[in-house]
């Protein structure tokens, strides 16, 4: 349609484009496949030569960790889960943006997806190897991590169905497999447009593989759109899956301060919320570099994605004061020593960061201008996302310090080989997150052209 | 389009799968079979000291286990017999004191060195396992040592591996014996179905009720 021929009561109906600058079905295959296929910028080389070294940190303490033994990192009585844990629901929340990006706004038909899915799900991925590191090398020794899976072994043991810890490796595991086989049927299309487009023989042949024979052609669309579509199906119980299994971890305890039934919707709301802040985290310094993705990242998808944070944070919010209604309604007077210990004890610092980080902070979002001013939105979310970090550690590290002895009280003191096994994998997420930028098309191509007005059948009609 | 790839990739992918499948079952079944402690540990028959055969010494001559290995019945760890016990029999002007094949128990006996055997039944140190215990309630020696009466030289019968113990310890009633036959290596019941209803029996007479817990042989 037309906006010149609407009133100007009209014209307030209409929707902003999805792409800004009438920007034509050519011009975003050859910018996007661009950025892959110009040389590797110097900035590139110098941001993953810095994240590269960082990301070698982990490997390096882990190796010193399996060499000596775990009394290397703080863990001990009675803070037994420590940075371990508090950093994989850490990055296992993260990833639950990219899922939510990818499945249930597709499924919802939440056309502003499409320029962010790709990066958000590879973000989702990511975090999830950071994740897995940690309850690897948690179990202490790692040559029997084995024992997670129901191998038959010579030791005649089977797993514990009824534990929740085992669960969570089939809940994070099936979430690892579905992302990637999502994850990379949507990059079909786009191996294939790059293949094309690619000169040298080697190019042709790396992409022509991962690109398994796609054509385009009517019947491999189809396939196509069928099988998008169930892994979608199946993708979308997971947001909601994986990290309430991650919360059954605590729920199913008889700890005071875990043993909530609010856990499973809370920590779903946190991971989405914090999954948000980190897809902007990560996206808004890659739209700086290129700016024509503003021309697709526009500030209408910024704004969309800030009324996200602002909602589930407020979810976030709404279950810290729900947890301490509880705590004072149920009488329980241990559960109230608990949540005091929270707030008023000797972590009183987390809690409060916690508080401001991931209720107050986001508030700001009320008003439109936060909403779609980069520098606002870049703050909060670097706000949130230590939020979230300290939310997990306020659950995890304050409530085991108050064990239920009080001769047994301890603090935990993370050592020098946690900080750094923690600050290496954020160098292993941008690492990964670089290389993704450098030889995959970062933007889903094809999805952005279909929501193009010229995508409309009725594009150009006079009637509508 | 042009063709990039050339045609005999077509099957390609069908045979790296078809490859992919034959070395992962291979890899499998080789670990289940050749990596277990039925066939690293079951057989091993070191070269001792001194060749003694429990054949001729229980099997011909009808000793009991406990003459030599004494303290089974009261000891977490059964002992290996000192050279005194030895010269009980194969003291000087007894029986074949000059044999050479005795060489060792005559030095080890003028020197006060204990004879260096070569330790067969190895439990990793994280496994607590004792003895009295077990041949105090109707586990005989032939159930883990297997047929040692009829062994020349001693060789490990059992893999000794954790599922091996839980077999027993997940149904004791399958092995358990009378007390009294413990130490009877020719004691074989005459059916499973006899044993099941000797081993029930006793199981419920002497309160067997082995743990299946980590921490029962963890500690």
């Amino acid at each position: 349609m037309d906006s010149a021929t609407l009133s100007a009561e009209e014209q307030k109906l209409v929707r902003p484009p999805l792409v800004l600058n009438k920007r034509t079905m050519g011009w975003i295959s050859s910018y996007v496949s661009t950025i892959v296929e110009s040389k590797t910028p110097r900035w590139w080389f110098i941001s993953i030569a810095i994240t590269s070294s960082i990301a070698l940190l982990t490997p390096l303490m882990l190796c010193y960790l399996v060499a000596t033994g775990v009394g290397v990192w703080g863990n001990n009585s009675p803070v037994f889960w420590a940075w371990d844990i508090t950093n994989f629901v850490f990055w296992i929340g993260i990833g639950h943006a990219g899922t939510l990006i990818s499945a249930i706004l597709f499924i919802t038909r939440q056309k502003w997806r499409t320029s962010i899915n790709r990066a958000a799900e590879a973000m989702t991925l990511f975090a999830v190897v950071c994740a897995g590191i940690y309850p690897m090398f948690h179990v202490g020794r790692i040559w029997k991590v084995y024992f997670l899976a129901p191998v038959p072994n010579s030791n005649g043991i089977w797993q514990n169905f009824r534990s929740p810890l085992l669960w969570d490796v089939f809940a994070v595991s099936t979430y690892f497999t579905v992302s990637v086989l999502f994850w990379y049927t949507g990059l079909i299309p786009d191996l294939a447009t790059l293949r094309d487009r690619c000169t040298t023989k080697i190019k042709k042949f790396i992409y022509g593989i991962m690109a398994l024979g796609w054509r385009g052609g009517n019947r491999q669309w189809r396939h196509y759109e069928m099988a998008y579509i169930l892994l979608a199906g199946l993708s979308t119980p997971l947001v909601l899956s994986v990290h309430s299994v991650v919360s059954f971890d605590f729920a199913t305890s008889v700890i005071p301060g875990w043993h909530a039934t609010i856990f499973p919707p809370y920590f779903v709301a946190g991971a989405i919320f914090g999954g948000f802040a980190m897809v902007l985290t990560i996206m808004l310094p890659a739209r700086a570099i290129y700016p024509q993705l503003h021309d697709m990242i526009t500030p209408g998808h910024i704004n969309k994605m800030a009324k996200v944070i602002l909602l589930t944070g407020s979810i976030v919010g709404y279950a810290y004061l729900m947890e301490l209604f509880i705590a004072w309604y149920g009488a329980n007077p241990y559960e109230r020593a608990a949540f005091w210990y929270r707030a008023f004890g000797p972590y009183w610092w987390a809690y409060a960061c916690m508080m401001f980080c991931n209720v107050v902070s986001p508030q700001v979002f009320w008003f439109k201008w936060c909403r779609t001013n980069v520098y606002a939105v870049f703050i909060v979310c670097m706000f949130v996302n230590a939020g979230m970090w300290f939310e997990r550690f306020v659950i995890i590290a304050t409530t085991l310090a108050r064990d239920f002895l009080p001769s047994s009280w301890g603090l935990f003191h993370p050592t020098i080989v946690d900080i750094l096994t923690f600050i290496g994998t954020f160098g292993l997420f941008t690492t990964l997150f670089l290389l993704f930028v450098r030889f995959l098309p970062m933007i889903c191509m094809f999805e952005v052209k279909a929501v193009l007005p010229e995508a409309n059948p009725h594009y150009g009609e006079e009637h509508h | 389009m042009s063709n990039f790839f050339p045609r005999w990739s077509n099957l390609l992918p069908l045979k790296l799968l078809v490859c992919l499948a034959v070395i992962g079952c291979a890899i499998v079944g080789g670990i289940w079979y050749y990596f277990t402690p039925k066939y690293t540990r079951v057989g091993y028959q070191p070269d001792q000291p001194i060749p003694f055969s429990h054949a001729i010494h229980v099997k011909q001559l009808g000793m009991d286990c406990r003459y030599c290995h004494s303290f089974v019945e009261v000891s977490g760890h059964s002992n290996i017999p000192n050279t005194q016990t030895c010269i009980n029999c194969h003291g000087q002007g007894k029986v074949k004191w000059d044999s050479p094949r005795l060489a060792p128990v005559q030095e080890s006996w003028k020197t006060g060195r204990p004879i260096q055997w070569i330790r067969i039944h190895r439990l990793p140190d994280y496994a607590y396992f004792n003895h009295a215990v077990h041949v105090n309630r109707g586990v005989s020696c032939y159930s883990c040592h297997g047929a040692i009466n009829e062994m020349a030289v001693v060789y490990e019968a059992k893999p000794l591996s954790m599922s091996w113990c839980l077999e027993c310890h997940r149904a004791p009633e399958n092995f358990l014996r009378p007390p009294s036959e413990v130490f009877n290596m020719d004691w074989h019941p005459k059916s499973f179905d006899e044993q099941l209803k000797v081993g029930t029996k006793l199981k419920q007479e002497w309160n067997v009720n082995p743990p299946v817990t980590c921490g029962g042989c963890h500690r």
